[in-house]
C-alpha cells in the first residue's frame, strides 16, 4: 500500500485533476462521436486512467513516451493541451497533428509524445531507439512506451525488450493489462499469468501493480524512472486494470464474463483516488466540485476550439510528406 | 585521387560523414564485431576500430528492433545509418519500414524529421530466393522514402554522403556483384565498380541522372549492375548493328530524374527500362507509364522491359544466369523496337 502522505500534495492534486480530466475528455468524445461530430472511430481510456496520469507525474517535460491507438489519455496525462487534442480529433488544421494524424495518433513532440503508434507493438522498437539516443546523447532522461497485453505477443515487444536489456536503456515499458485483446481475453492468447513474468527472460526487473490505484502506480513508475536514470537498466511495469468501455466504436462487451466485469467496473480507480486522499484529508469535498467544475469548463472551451478551427486547407494535404519540401 | 572498390568508398564515405558529425553512427548486425567481418559485405570493416563500439552499434539478430531502434534515434535527432545483411531481410522489419519511417512526418504535421539512412544489398548471387532479391519497387511504391541506388564506387560515396545528411529516411540499395570484396568474400561474378575517387570531399545530389554514353537511336535506362549489361549490349549494339544506343543511370528512384530521361527519349524515340527486380509492378513499369502519358508523342515505338521473371530467384547457376537479365536480352529488345 502506498503511503499517500509522502506525496507532496500539489502532486497528488495534480494526478487527481489529470485523472478526472482524462474521464470527463472521454465521456465527451463518446457522446459526441455517438451523436456523430467525430469522424472515424474512437478507442477511449475511461478506466485506465491511473495509469497514464500515475507514470507521466513521474516524468519530466523532456522525458518522452510513445503510446498507442488508445492515446487520449497518454496526451492528456503528458501535457498536449486540450484544445488541440480535440481539435486533432475533430480532423482540424488546429490540431496537435494539423489534422493528419487523427483520433490514432495523437500527439506533440514539443511535449515529448511523438504521434501515437497504432500498430499494435509498432511503438516499442522506437522507444528502444529513443533510450538508445538518450544513452547516445549522455541525457538523463528517460522513454516510456505504453502497451496493451496484446502487444506483449508481437515479435517487436521481443526485439525491443532484449534490446533495451542488452543495452541497458533508459526505457520503461509500461503495459497496462486489461485482459482483452479487442474481444480476446489474454487467458486465450497467454500462458503465463503476468505480462511482467516475462521480464526474467530478458534479464530485466518486472513488477506488476494494481494499475487502478494511481499512487500504487506512482510510486512503481517513479522506481523505475529512478532505477533507468540512474544507469540501472529498463523496467517492465505491468499495470492490471480494466477498459470501462468497448475495445472501439460499436462494442458492447457482450463477450466479457459478467461476474469479471461487475468486480472491475466496482474499483474505478478514480473513486479509488478520490476515497483515499479525502480520507487522508487532503481533498475536500469543496475542491473535488471545483476540480469538476474546473475541468468541465477546460472541455466545453476545448470543443468550442475545435469547432470554430478550420478543416486544414486542400494544399495541407501535400505538405509535411518531404523535409526538405518547398512550399 | 585514389582507386577505390563500392565497398571501400562506401567505408570512406561513413567515415567522413561520421568524422564531420558525431550524430551519425552505424547500427546493424555483426557490423562492428571486433575481429569480425565489417558487415555481411565488408562496408564498416574497421570503422569500429576508430569510431569504437558505441557508433558502430552491433546488434541482436532483431530486423524490426534494429530498424525501430533507428527510426526511434533519428527521431531524437540522431542521424543513424542502419544496415540489414540482405536487402530480403527488410520483410522482417516491414512495419517500421512502411509503417513508421516514412508517415512519421506526415503524421506529426511536420514536427517531426526521420534523418535515417537504411542500407541494403540487393542482388541475385547463388543463395537462392531469400538471399537473391532486388527490392527495390516495393519501397519505390511507398511515398516517403528516398531511394538511392548506385552503379560505381564513385556514386556510391557521393549519394551515400547525401543519404546521410537528408532530413528524410533513405533506403540505399547496393548491388552484392558491384562492392569489389576480394579474397573469400569475394562474390562470383562480381563486375568491377571501382572508380578513382577525388581526394577532396564531394556529394551527389539526388535526382539527377548521368547520361553513361550517349547515342542517337534508343535511350536504355538501368541501375545498379543492369547498368553495366546495358552498356555492354550497347556496345554490341553499335558494331553488330550500328544502333547508337543511350545508356542512362538514374542514380536515384526517388527522386526521379524524368527531365533527364524525357529529353533523352525526346532525342532518341525509343526507350527500353532495364532492372534485375522481378516484371510484374517493377518501377519500370511505372517509369513506362509516365513516359507513355508525358511524351507520347515523342516515341516511335512502345517502350520495351528487361526485367527478371515473375518468379522466385532460382538456385542452380545456369537457371540463376537465365533469371537475372543480361545483356543478351536486353539486345533482343533493342531489336524488337526497329
Amino acid at each position: 500500500m502506498a503511503q499517500i502522505k509522502q506525496i507532496p500534495e500539489e502532486i497528488l492534486k495534480s494526478i487527481y485533476r489529470t485523472m478526472v480530466t482524462i474521464r470527463k475528455f472521454e465521456d465527451t468524445v463518446y457522446y459526441m462521436f455517438l451523436e456523430g461530430k467525430l469522424p472515424g472511430t474512437v478507442h477511449l481510456y475511461q478506466g485506465q486512467e491511473a495509469i497514464a496520469a500515475g507514470v507521466c507525474a513521474s516524468l519530466r517535460k523532456e522525458d518522452v513516451i510513445f503510446s498507442t491507438h488508445r492515446a487520449d489519455g497518454h496526451a492528456i496525462a503528458k501535457g498536449v493541451s486540450l484544445d488541440s487534442c480535440m481539435a486533432e480529433l475533430f480532423g482540424k488544421a488546429t490540431g496537435c497533428c494539423k489534422g493528419k494524424g487523427g483520433a490514432m495518433h495523437l500527439g506533440d513532440i514539443d511535449v515529448g509524445m511523438p504521434p501515437a503508434i497504432a500498430i499494435v507493438g509498432g511503438g516499442l522498437p522506437l522507444a528502444a531507439g529513443c533510450g538508445l539516443a538518450f544513452r547516445y546523447m549522455k541525457r538523463d532522461n528517460v522513454s516510456v512506451a505504453f502497451f496493451g497485453d496484446g502487444a506483449a505477443n508481437e515479435g517487436a515487444f521481443h526485439e525491443s525488450l532484449n534490446m533495451a536489456a542488452v543495452w541497458n536503456l533508459s526505457v520503461i515499458y509500461v503495459c497496462e493489462n486489461n485482459l482483452y485483446g479487442a474481444s480476446t481475453h489474454i487467458s486465450k492468447v497467454m500462458k503465463v499469468k503476468n505480462v511482467a513474468d516475462r521480464a526474467v527472460a530478458y534479464g530485466i526487473t518486472g513488477v506488476i501493480v494494481d494499475g487502478n490505484d494511481v499512487f500504487e502506480v506512482y510510486r512503481a513508475a517513479g522506481e523505475a524512472v529512478k532505477r533507468a536514470r540512474s544507469g540501472k537498466g529498463p523496467t517492465l511495469l505491468e499495470c492490471k486494470t480494466y477498459r470501462r468501455g468497448g475495445h472501439s466504436r460499436g462494442d458492447s462487451n457482450l463477450y466479457r464474463d459478467k461476474k469479471e466485469e461487475a468486480e472491475w467496473l466496482a474499483r474505478d480507480p478514480l473513486v479509488i483516488a478520490r476515497e483515499k486522499m479525502t480520507k487522508e484529508g487532503i481533498l475536500s469535498e469543496m475542491e473535488i466540485k471545483d476540480i469538476e467544475e474546473q475541468v468541465k469548463v477546460e472541455i466545453e472551451k476545448s470543443i468550442k476550439f475545435a469547432e470554430e478551427s478550420p478543416f486544414p486547407d486542400e494544399k495541407e494535404m501535400f505538405k509535411d510528406l518531404w523535409a526538405d519540401q518547398k512550399g | 585521387m585514389e582507386r577505390l572498390t563500392v565497398a571501400q568508398a562506401l567505408r570512406e564515405a561513413i567515415r567522413e560523414e561520421m568524422r564531420r558529425d558525431e550524430r551519425v553512427f552505424c547500427i546493424g548486425e555483426d557490423i562492428g564485431v571486433t575481429k569480425g567481418f565489417g558487415g555481411a559485405f565488408t562496408v564498416t570493416l574497421g570503422l569500429s576500430d576508430e569510431f569504437g563500439h558505441e557508433r558502430i552499434l552491433d546488434t541482436p539478430i532483431s530486423e524490426t528492433g534494429l530498424v525501430g531502434a533507428a527510426i526511434g534515434a533519428a527521431m531524437m535527432g540522431l542521424r543513424p545509418i542502419a544496415d540489414v545483411q540482405y536487402s530480403d531481410f527488410l520483410f522482417c522489419a516491414m512495419d517500421q519500414v512502411i509503417n513508421q519511417a516514412p508517415k512519421m512526418r506526415y503524421m506529426s504535421g511536420g514536427k517531426i524529421a526521420v534523418p535515417l539512412v537504411l542500407r541494403a544489398p540487393v542482388g541475385a548471387t547463388q543463395r537462392g530466393a531469400q538471399h537473391a532479391q532486388s527490392v527495390e519497387s516495393y519501397f519505390f511504391h511507398c511515398p516517403g522514402w528516398k531511394i538511392a541506388c548506385p552503379s560505381n564506387a564513385y556514386d556510391a560515396k557521393g549519394l551515400l554522403k547525401t543519404a546521410v545528411r537528408d532530413n528524410n529516411p533513405v533506403l540505399f540499395f547496393e548491388h552484392k556483384k558491384l562492392y569489389g570484396a576480394k579474397g573469400i568474400r569475394k562474390v562470383s561474378g562480381s563486375i568491377d565498380a571501382s572508380s578513382d575517387i577525388p581526394d577532396q570531399e564531394y556529394l551527389i545530389p539526388f535526382g539527377e541522372a548521368k547520361i553513361l554514353k550517349e547515342g542517337k537511336d534508343i535511350t536504355i535506362l538501368a541501375t545498379l549492375r543492369m547498368v553495366y549489361e546495358s552498356l555492354w549490349a550497347a556496345e554490341e549494339l553499335e558494331a553488330e548493328k550500328g544502333i547508337s544506343a543511350e545508356v542512362l543511370d538514374p542514380r536515384t528512384l526517388v527522386p526521379f530524374d524524368y527531365e533527364t530521361l524525357y529529353g533523352s527519349v525526346k532525342k532518341t524515340g525509343r526507350l527500353v527500362i532495364v532492372h534485375e527486380d522481378t516484371f510484374t509492378g517493377g518501377w519500370g513499369a511505372e517509369i513506362a507509364a509516365r513516359v507513355g502519358s508525358d511524351i507520347f508523342d515523342y516515341l516511335d515505338a512502345p517502350v520495351n522491359r528487361v526485367c527478371a521473371p515473375d518468379i522466385p530467384a532460382p538456385f542452380s547457376t545456369p537457371l540463376e544466369e537465365s533469371f537475372v537479365p543480361d545483356r543478351g536480352r536486353i539486345k533482343e529488345a533493342v531489336k524488337k523496337l526497329f
